[in-house]
């Protein structure tokens, strides 16, 4: 800010002191009216195109399917109900493992990193930062489908081991749980690292001397005072991997088999191949329940009751 | 030691972040169509795109759907944004509820349930459903960002204008827009990156005459593999970043 700039603002500061009822005034007057104004295309557009949307989902989701795949207006809670069917059940419990697996593993591969981030000087802090965000800004589709190069039997390792001579046939590395793994973990770890960050920096290391000078062997330290500490990046980079995790779809259908099907595959299933929206509706409250019930723990851990998060 | 363990460590951490990327890039260049072996250095494949008509379309598709969809969402949630930062009113946390679902809603959730609109509607798939749905998941993403600008702002700046004698257009005309412009220009830049780079909600609302990039690539992954794809993937990882370095800088700009 230039000074002149400054200067003018502690004068039309001193001015305003000077009459705090009139700014009060000129501040207020209408202000439900013109807010209503300014929000109102907002609020059409997004009434329209993802609020009735969604309603429509949860009413389909609750009717029968016709002979043609059309929607029956007749009341059932059949397409839930089928999610109890062994297959189902398998395909939930399985969408689960998975994002239970990629946040975990995120998790450990980016706490000691993003620690040794928060360590480094920090005249090099900001670009070592901006190199965990920009993979993270390249399209996902894109960096899945690198590790399709790296993972195919004619890809990457397998050329390279060939050459070696360390394997005579290709090792099936695609096409497998693993890969999709892989590919999650790789997608989602700088939602991860990033709050793991902002915490561990807040971290007053004096408490950490501390606990050492009264004898804490490193261990102990960090799983009595670090870990507590750094609580709230831990839980928010859950949440941040956990439930796009879940909802995921894109990983498991270019690097997963037919036996890594998620709950996101599912629905895309459903909807564009099988034909069922009754059902495939009913999957996805299903997975929109399980990402209310993330957020809802996320805020709760916070202690703003919901109140930023879900209004 | 213990200091060198988590800087070797973290070489490891930005290697798996980038390895693949410099793999795919690597590959766009590579003469061999079956990608793993080096068989020596080409532009062949850019040179392929520039003659391919399907993706020439789609990249004209995917301009036009992020050039429309990034104007509409700005002014739109540029206007939202101002409303949710100046005034208090009736519903407010209702608002900012709403202004959230499309942050945090599961995209194929989002996706499928437009295409259960349009259907319902009866109306055809194809451009306008696609800008329509853009604009429906940029609008936050805008109101965020220039939320973020005005939070910096000094309400005295136009109290000032207005203790002056300007009225209140002149004050928004003259003080407040051309102090927030740089929030504007990086909430329509995040936009137009969104728009540009979506995939999953384009799938469910694109028809068979308006497939858009991101389209183009899942179904070149989808039928054959050729280092073209390496190359367009090039081309796009290109552009997001020149995108995303303006939005940033923009960001970062002082009052």
């Amino acid at each position: 800010m230039t000074a002149g700039v400054g200067s003018g603002l502690t004068r039309a500061r001193a001015s305003l002191r000077r009459l705090p009822f009139l700014s009060r005034l000129m501040t207020r007057g209408s202000e439900n009216g013109r807010a209503y104004l300014l929000l109102a295309p907002t609020v059409f557009w997004l009434g329209l195109f993802l609020l009735v949307p969604l309603v429509l989902v949860a009413i389909t989701s609750l009717t029968v399917r016709g002979a043609y795949g059309e929607t029956v207006y007749r009341w059932t809670l059949a397409n839930y109900a089928r999610f109890f069917e062994p297959l189902y059940v398998q395909i939930l419990w399985r969408s689960l493992v998975v994002a239970f697996w990629t946040t975990a593993i995120c998790l450990a591969v980016g706490y000691p990193f993003a620690y040794f981030l928060a360590q480094v000087p920090r005249r090099h802090r900001g670009t070592l930062l901006m190199l965990v965000i920009v993979p993270f800004w390249t399209n996902f589709l894109i960096r899945t489908y690198a590790w399709v190069v790296i993972l195919r039997t004619t890809g990457v390792i397998n050329t390279v081991l060939q050459a070696l001579g360390l394997i005579s046939e290709p090792l099936s590395l695609l096409y497998t749980p693993g890969a999709v793994l892989v590919g999650m973990v790789y997608g989602f770890l700088p939602f991860m690292v990033l709050p793991l960050y902002t915490s561990i920096e807040k971290l007053d290391h004096s408490l950490l001397e501390a606990s050492s000078d009264l004898g804490a062997p490193p261990w102990r330290t960090f799983l009595r005072v670090t870990l507590p500490m750094t609580m709230p990046g831990v839980v928010a980079g859950t949440i941040l991997v956990f439930i796009p995790a879940l909802g995921m779809f894109v990983v498991p259908d270019l690097l997963g088999g037919a036996r890594t099907m998620l709950i996101g595959n599912l629905i895309q299933n459903q909807f564009l191949t099988a034909r069922n929206w009754q059902f495939g509706s009913a999957a996805s409250i299903i997975l929109m329940a399980l990402v209310t019930v993330g957020l809802m723990a996320y805020a709760r851990s916070f202690g703003f009751e919901g109140e930023e998060l879900v209004g | 030691m213990k200091r060198r363990i988590l800087g070797l460590y973290s070489v490891l951490v930005y290697l798996f972040l980038y390895a693949p990327i410099f793999v795919l890039i690597l590959f766009s260049f590579n003469r061999s169509k079956l990608n793993a072996t080096w068989t020596g250095f080409t532009f062949d494949w850019y040179a392929k795109l520039l003659h391919d008509k399907p993706i020439l379309e789609a990249t004209g598709n995917t301009l036009l759907v992020a050039l429309v969809s990034t104007a509409a969402s700005t002014v739109i949630g540029t206007a939202a944004a101002l409303a949710m930062h100046r005034f208090r009113f009736a519903g407010k946390r209702l608002m900012e509820a709403l202004l959230y679902i499309p942050i945090v809603i599961p995209e194929i959730v989002m996706g499928v349930s437009l295409l259960a609109l349009y259907v319902m509607l009866g109306m055809e798939l194809g451009l306008p459903t696609i800008i329509i749905a853009h604009i429906a998941f940029s609008i936050s993403f805008v109101t965020v960002t220039v939320r973020a600008r005005l939070h910096g702002f000094n309400r005295y700046l136009e109290e000032a204008a207005m203790d002056l004698g300007a009225d209140e257009w002149t004050t928004f005309r003259r003080v407040t827009f051309p102090l927030i412009v740089p929030g504007i220009l990086s909430g329509a830049l995040l936009a137009l990156t969104l728009s540009l780079d979506d995939f999953v909600i384009t799938f469910f609302t694109a028809g068979p005459g308006s497939t858009t990039l991101p389209l183009r690539i899942y179904s070149m992954l989808k039928l054959a593999v050729t280092p073209e794809v390496n190359a367009l993937s090039t081309v796009l990882l290109g552009a997001t970043l020149l995108l995303v370095t303006l939005s940033q800088r923009l960001q970062k700009k002082e009052l």
